[in-house]
């Protein structure tokens, strides 16, 4: 089963790349963003068929590797 | 004394430490990160680099690696740990060290001299240095020192800054931090004081004609404190 997680920066960490981004989107002629967070994106392809159990295989991942929890959260977004 | 310098894929100070703490009296041995067993340390270093060039997070993949379990065991029963830049960012990817170190702030690699200031020098690193300044390198894309509101009023009550970014005279404004650090943090202990990280390079002040000296004041004052 593949169980995809998202991980995003907090609300108060600086994303100094996303204002970055942010700023040449605005270059480009993106005029109506009001900000960009940038984040990473797993797809896990896990040896497990019960939903359940792969996401909760998968949210330790994120504890214990794939996220930092002192600046970063985790999101388990599907499963498929 | 013996030390032992910790050598993951990717890093590139190892064989420099090794050079400082051999020129200073350490016995130093060099280990493979796969390796399980720690030899007989009074001190372990990790050293800077790219472990597993930065995948991830930097540090973050070489602070599973497996002699990890016994560099943490060794710090948790009180031995001496000390992380310069990569080896920094890996000690905080363990938990040894509260906190975490972002991408600088203006997205730039730093490579240049600093000044920085001691604070604490109630520490097997710092106690009995003379002289409060030092000139040190740093080279680093992630040195911006960044934790939680909880965590810094932790690691300020405890003592646990070791250095700050400053200029010549000691002066720590934002204008002399050169990565964005929270508070010109350039290196912080845990609370026990026995585990050091900081992201610049003693390593690279040790001989006066190619850089300073303030390598050689530090190695010098650390090896006669473990004495």
């Amino acid at each position: 089963m593949i169980v995809s997680a998202i991980i995003t920066l907090k609300k108060d960490v600086l994303d100094p790349q996303g204002k970055v981004i942010h700023q040449t989107l605005d270059g480009m002629g993106f005029k109506n963003v009001n900000e960009v967070r940038q984040g990473k994106y797993f797809e896990i392809d896990v040896n497990e068929n019960d939903p359940t159990k792969a996401k909760g295989i998968v949210e330790d991942m994120c504890k214990k590797l794939l996220a930092n929890l002192v600046i970063e959260n985790y999101k388990i977004i599907e499963t498929q | 004394m013996k030390s032992s310098v910790i050598t993951f894929p990717g890093s590139n100070c190892d064989r420099d430490m090794d050079v400082a703490l051999s020129k200073f009296g350490f016995k130093n041995k060099m280990v493979w990160h796969n390796d399980k067993e720690l030899p007989k340390s009074d001190l372990v270093v990790l050293p800077g680099g790219f472990s597993y060039g930065d995948y991830l997070r930097c540090g973050s993949m070489a602070s599973k690696s497996k002699i990890m379990h016994s560099v943490i065991n060794f710090a948790k029963s009180g031995g001496l740990v000390m992380g310069i830049c990569n080896g920094f960012q890996i000690l905080v990817e363990t938990g040894l060290l509260p906190g975490v170190l972002l991408r600088n702030k203006y997205l730039e690699f730093i490579c240049k001299n600093v000044y920085v200031k001691v604070d604490n020098r109630q520490n097997p690193y710092f106690k009995n240095l003379d002289k409060e300044i030092f000139e040190f390198h740093i080279a680093h894309n992630e040195g911006n020192y960044f934790c939680t509101k909880d965590q810094l009023d932790e690691i300020k009550d405890n003592n646990q800054i070791a250095i700050y970014y400053c200029d010549k005279n000691g002066q720590t404004e934002e204008q002399y931090n050169p990565n964005g650090s929270m508070k010109n943090i350039a290196g912080i202990f845990n609370k026990e004081k026995n585990v050091l990280g900081m992201m610049p390079h003693p390593e690279r002040m040790i001989d006066q004609s190619l850089s300073g000296e303030d390598g050689s004041l530090f190695f010098k004052n650390l090896i006669n404190n473990l004495k």
